[in-house]
C-alpha cells in the first residue's frame, strides 16, 4: 500500500484503506465517517483525535488533505481501524508490515558477535517460532516455522566468517559464510515469549596465505594464519571459493579405458585430491560439484557453483583418442565463437528500487554467463599450462584452447575444462588412476591458483 | 453449358492456380539459401542423377587422433541443396577401412535433413550417434566438426548445422559440447 511522507510523518490515504478493507467513507464538512459493518471511526480534519465505536483515541498528527484525497496517518489503521476491524491488524512500522489475520509472522532480530577466530550469531524470534538450521554449500539457512517472518539484520562489515545475511524467501534467513568459515553449532531455548536460538560458527585453522614453491613446484606448508579476518576497509579477498567439477557420474561413465578404468572415478578421485590440497595449504573453500558416484546433469553442476557464488570453476575431465597414441593434458576454456550467436543479447534493466529511485540490474542469460569471464578463464588456463609444465604432461598435439563446452558456456565466474590425460592411452591409464599423478595434479592446480589470486588482485588493483 | 456454370468453373480454376502459386512460391522460399551471392541453387526435391557425380571433401580422424584430415571423395550429384546434402553425409557416414577412422560412430544413420532459408541444415541422425560414441571432449569435437564442417565445406547454401538425434534436439552428445545451437564451419581442426 504507498504511502507518503509530510514532515516526518507517514500517510495513507483513507481510498487505499477503503479499497483494501471494504471500508465506506463519507466526507462530510470536515468530518469524515469511516464505516465498516456499521461501526464507525469519525475523523474531523483539524484534530489528531478519531472517535472509534463511540472512544476516543489519539493520532500523531491530524487528517490531511491532499488534492481530492484524505489522508491519515498509518498509526490510523492499527489504533483507529484495527478496533472495529474483525480480523486482526498488526502494524509492524519498523518493517513496514501489515499483517492481517492470525498470521504467525514473529520479529527476528539477528545479533552478530565477532569472537577470536569464532562469531556468535544470535536470532530472537517474537512471539515464539521454532526454527532449523541446514547448510547449504557456503551458506547457513535458518527456516522458521512462521508464515512469514519480520527480521531487523545487524550492520556490519563482511569478515572471514560471515560475508552477508540476508532474506531469502518469507520464512528463510540466509547467512552466506565467509572464507574462514570452517564449523557451526546450532541450540535454542524459549526465554518468556522468545525463542532464542544461537549459532556459533568457527573459523578454519589456516588461512591464506604466503604460499612458497620450490623450483620442483613443491608446496610449503604456510604458518597458521592470524586469528582476525582483513581489517575493516581492505577489500574482499578476490578468491573466497572455488567450485571444482569431477565430469560424468553415475550411469554416465565417461570414456572407458582399455584396462577397465571409467574417467567418472577418476574425475571424482582428482577432485577430492584438489579440494584437500587447496583448502588443506590455502584455506579457500572448495566445493564438488558432487563427491559421490552419481549422475549429475550439466546444468546442475554449473548451477551449484552459480548459486555458491564460486570464484572458479574447475571441471576435471579425461580425454580419449580413436586412433594414435596421443597423450597428455589439454586445457579448454569457452568459446560462443562459431555457434551463431557471438554478442550477448539482454541488455541492462532498470528496476525500481525500495525508497524510490531505480537502478540498473545486469541481465545475464543463463547459458552465456561465460561471456563476461572470458578474458580471465583464458588467463587461468595459460597459467595452469605453466604450472603443469614439468609435472603433469601436456598435449602438444591439442588442436585448439577454446571449444563450445556446455559446462563452460553457463558459469558465471572465471571457468576452464582440464583434460588430464588420455585414458584411451594404455601406458597412461594406470598413471591417470594413481595417486602419484593425481597428487602432482592437485599441487599444479593449487599453485595455479594462487598465481591467478595474485593476478585477480593486481587486476582489482588497478582498477581502483 | 449455361453462362453462371461457365463462371463458376473458371472461378474455380483461378482459385486452384492461386493455390498451387502460393504453395510452390512458399515452399521454395523455406528452402531458398540467402540470397547473398551463394553459388548453390535449391529446386523441388529431386533424387541424385544416375551416373551423375561431384566431388566433395570428407572429414576423417587424423594419423595422430586429434584433429581431422580432408579426403576428396566423389558423392552422386543431386539437383537440390536438400539432397546433395543428404548425399554427402550419407558418403561422410558410409563405413571406410584403414587407413581411414570415422569420428561417426558405425551404424549411425541419416534419419532426416532439411534446409531453412537462412542457411542452417537441420540433421537428425539415429541414436548410435551418441550411444555408441567412445567419449572424450576430443572425440566429441571431431565428430560433430565432422558433421558440420562436411556440409558448410563442401555446400555454399548450407553455413551453419544443428545437430538432431532420434528427431530431437540434444544437450550434448556425449557430455561436453554444446548442440543446443547450431554451429558453423570450424576449420581449426582440420590440418
Amino acid at each position: 500500500m504507498p504511502t507518503t511522507l509530510i514532515g516526518s510523518q507517514e500517510f495513507v490515504a483513507v481510498d487505499d484503506l477503503a479499497a483494501a478493507f471494504q471500508l465506506t467513507v463519507r466526507d462530510e464538512s470536515g468530518a469524515i465517517t469511516v464505516s465498516y459493518k456499521g461501526r464507525t471511526v469519525v475523523l474531523t480534519s483539524d484534530q489528531a483525535l478519531a472517535s472509534v465505536a463511540g472512544r476516543l483515541v489519539s493520532l500523531p498528527a491530524p487528517p490531511t488533505r491532499v488534492g481530492n484525497r484524505w489522508l491519515v496517518p498509518v498509526e490510523f489503521i492499527a489504533r483507529a481501524l484495527a478496533p472495529i476491524y474483525d480480523v486482526r491488524l498488526d502494524l509492524r512500522r519498523p518493517s513496514h508490515l501489515l499483517i492481517i489475520g492470525e498470521l504467525r509472522a514473529p520479529h527476528a532480530t539477528v545479533r552478530l558477535e565477532p569472537l577470536a577466530n569464532a562469531a556468535r550469531l544470535t536470532i530472537d524470534a517474537t512471539p515464539r517460532a521454532s526454527s532449523g538450521v541446514t547448510q547449504d554449500g557456503n551458506r547457513l539457512l535458518v527456516k522458521f516455522d512462521a508464515d512469514v517472518i519480520d527480521p531487523t539484520f545487524p550492520v556490519f562489515q563482511s569478515q572471514g566468517l560471515v560475508a552477508a545475511i540476508r532474506l531469502v524467501d518469507p520464512v528463510t534467513i540466509g547467512i552466506e559464510l565467509g572464507p574462514r568459515f570452517s564449523a557451526y553449532r546450532a541450540s535454542s531455548e524459549a526465554i518468556e515469549d522468545t525463542t532464542r536460538l544461537v549459532i556459533d560458527l568457527v573459523g578454519a585453522e589456516t588461512s591464506p596465505p604466503t604460499l612458497t614453491t620450490g623450483a620442483s613446484g613443491s608446496v610449503a606448508p604456510v604458518a597458521p594464519p592470524a586469528v582476525d579476518a582483513a581489517p575493516i576497509g581492505s577489500p574482499p579477498p578476490s578468491i573466497r571459493s572455488i567450485a571444482v567439477d569431477a565430469g560424468h557420474g553415475g550411469a554416465d561413465t565417461g570414456v572407458k579405458g582399455p584396462g577397465g578404468t571409467l574417467e567418472k572415478d577418476v574425475t571424482l578421485s582428482a577432485a577430492r585430491h584438489v579440494k584437500a590440497a587447496i583448502e588443506a595449504r590455502l584455506g579457500i573453500r572448495v566445493l564438488l560439484t558432487r563427491d559421490e558416484d552419481r549422475d549429475i546433469p550439466i546444468d546442475e553442476r554449473v548451477a551449484i557453483a552459480n548459486n555458491s557464488k564460486a570464484d572458479l570453476f574447475i571441471s576435471l575431465h579425461l580425454n580419449a583418442s580413436l586412433r594414435g597414441e596421443p597423450a597428455g593434458a589439454s586445457i579448454y576454456v569457452a568459446t560462443f565463437r562459431g555457434t551463431g550467436e557471438a554478442t550477448p543479447r539482454l541488455s541492462p534493466e532498470r528496476v525500481a528500487t525500495f525508497g524510490g529511485g531505480s537502478r540498473d540490474i545486469e541481465m545475464v542469460e543463463w547459458d552465456r554467463a561465460q561471456l563476461r569471464f572470458l578474458d580471465p578463464s583464458t588467463r587461468m588456463a595459460s597459467i595452469l599450462r605453466d604450472e603443469f609444465q614439468g609435472r603433469i604432461p601436456l598435449d602438444d598435439h591439442q588442436p585448439s584452447d577454446a571449444a563450445p563446452f556446455r559446462v563452460l558456456e553457463s558459469a558465471n565466474m572465471p571457468a576452464v575444462l582440464v583434460e588430464m590425460g588420455y585414458l584411451s592411452n594404455a601406458e597412461q591409464e594406470q598413471r591417470l588412476a594413481g595417486g602419484e599423478f593425481q597428487n602432482a595434479l592437485a599441487s599444479a592446480i593449487l599453485d595455479a591458483v594462487v598465481k591467478f589470486r595474485g593476478y585477480l588482485d593486481q587486476s582489482a588493483e588497478a582498477t581502483r | 453449358m449455361t453462362l453462371r456454370r461457365l463462371a463458376l468453373i473458371l472461378v474455380v480454376m483461378a482459385a486452384s492456380a492461386a493455390v498451387g502459386w502460393m504453395l510452390s512460391v512458399g515452399v521454395s522460399r523455406w528452402t531458398r539459401p540467402a540470397s547473398s551471392g551463394r553459388t548453390a541453387t535449391v529446386a523441388p526435391a529431386q533424387p541424385a542423377q544416375p551416373g551423375r557425380r561431384i566431388k566433395a571433401r570428407l572429414f576423417y580422424v587424423a594419423e595422430d587422433g586429434a584433429r581431422l584430415t580432408a579426403v576428396e571423395r566423389e558423392v552422386p550429384y543431386a539437383e537440390s541443396a536438400i539432397e546433395q546434402a543428404k548425399e554427402i553425409v550419407n558418403a561422410q557416414m558410409a563405413p571406410v577401412v584403414e587407413p581411414l577412422v570415422s569420428a561417426v560412430p558405425p551404424g549411425t544413420t541419416l534419419r532426416a535433413l532439411f534446409v531453412t532459408g537462412d542457411g542452417q541444415a537441420y540433421v537428425d541422425l539415429s541414436s548410435e550417434l551418441s550411444r555408441a560414441h567412445p567419449g572424450g571432449s576430443l572425440n566429441e569435437l571431431l565428430t560433430i566438426y565432422t558433421l558440420v564442417d562436411v556440409l558448410t565445406a563442401n555446400l555454399p547454401a548450407v553455413n551453419a548445422v544443428q545437430i538432431l538425434i532420434d528427431g530431437k534436439a540434444v544437450d550434448t552428445l556425449a557430455g561436453h559440447v554444446d548442440l543446443r545451437r547450431p554451429l558453423m564451419k570450424n576449420l581449426d581442426l582440420v590440418e
